[in-house]
């Protein structure tokens, strides 16, 4: 089966810092996927150029064979390390926004997902918790029928009980057709959800490999091996 | 029965154990029909493919049957379970012989040990 994601010499440069540096990466379909690097190693970057959001300086992505752009919006669902949502915006207005733009969301599973977290559809955005702000959004990222979610740092910032919350909600929203890319430091807390994960280190790939891979043959959980490989 | 999975072990073969363990103890009953790859693995926390190998290795052995209508069933072959229950229980005398020999002691002093601690835990049941 064709890959999801084909990225052949990508190259971002910001003036002469160079955040990824002639990255090459395969992200295959029906796999939930850490990308895992060390702060300023180039993730987020490399995130924004999947998204469509940031122009590559030189170099390819192609997702399901098209590069970045309408169609591939269209496909991907992407989540900030930052809402974007007004702050003043009632949850039922962001579900409208989600629904107005996404013609491949479902207002049925987000609904059912906001009831079940007993946030009123009323209530503003502002008044809420950073870790009820955080699930909103994530209940909407993961309500769309996408071939690819990209999610920079969800769990970041919430209590260990929101992360639990969190990681239950991208593993039933998860199909076996779609792939999920998600960027974290908390390795511990997620590696269990995850197929594979990917390194990087300085804007390139260091290694990808299954989890169980690197269980079985370093006999430590990819945790512990992430910090022997990134000691400083 | 929790899911209790250890960091540097992998996942997929803890999953095989505790489904074993759950079958042994009857948790699951020969015959029963087991939930969904889905929901074992968002019971268990863990990636539906990494759950979806377990359940494979499990028919591999044949302790757990494809039905091709009704999904998946415990067997209903007891002997097979007592069989896996005796596979299980010999790999804890291994470990525990070889954490032993690890603390120092010969094979009689393990023994002898062994007696002292079931004549001590009887003495516990009888009060």
């Amino acid at each position: 089966m064709e890959a999801l994601a084909e990225i052949k010499n990508l190259t971002k440069a910001y003036g002469r810092k160079v955040a990824v540096n002639d990255m090459n990466l395969t992200i295959p379909r029906g796999r939930i996927i850490g990308l895992l690097g060390p702060n300023g190693s180039g993730k987020t970057t490399l995130i924004k150029m999947m998204s469509g959001l940031l122009r590559p300086t030189s170099g390819s992505i192609l997702i399901n064979g098209c590069r970045p752009g309408i169609d591939t919006k269209a496909k991907i669902s992407y989540l900030p390390e930052r809402t974007y949502l007004q702050a003043d915006m009632k949850v039922c207005d962001a579900v409208a926004i989600f629904q107005d733009f996404y013609p491949d969301f479902n207002p049925e599973r987000a609904k059912a997902m906001l009831d079940s977290l007993q946030v009123p559809q009323d209530a503003r955005l502002k008044t809420l918790s950073k870790g009820t702000r955080e699930k909103i959004q994530l209940i909407l990222v993961m309500s769309r029928n996408a071939d690819l979610f990209i999610l920079d740092e969800p769990i970041a910032g919430v209590d260990p009980a929101a992360r639990d919350y969190i990681l239950n909600t991208i593993l039933t929203n998860y199909n076996g057709n779609s792939s999920i890319l998600l960027s974290t430091h908390l390795i511990s807390d997620i590696e269990n959800i995850l197929d594979e994960v990917i390194f990087i280190r300085e804007g390139q790939v260091l290694a990808q490999m299954g989890v169980d891979q690197i269980r079985e043959e370093h006999g430590q959980s990819v945790d512990s091996y992430f910090r022997r490989v990134f000691a400083c | 029965m929790v899911w209790n999975l250890n960091a540097d072990r992998p996942i997929y073969s803890q999953l095989v154990e505790i489904m074993q363990m759950r079958i042994i103890t009857g948790f699951y009953k020969p015959g029963d029909r087991l939930p969904s790859v889905r929901d074992l693995a968002t019971e268990a926390s863990v990636n539906p493919n990494t759950m979806q190998k377990a359940l494979a290795e499990l028919e591999r052995s044949s302790l757990v049957i494809t039905q091709r209508t009704s999904g998946r069933t415990v067997t209903e072959n007891m002997e097979l379970i007592r069989e896996t229950q005796r596979q299980l229980a010999d790999e804890h005398i291994r470990h525990f012989f070889q954490s032993m020999r690890e603390l120092g002691f010969s094979r009689e002093e393990i023994l002898a040990l062994i007696e002292k601690s079931t004549q001590e835990e009887e003495i516990v049941w009888k009060l």
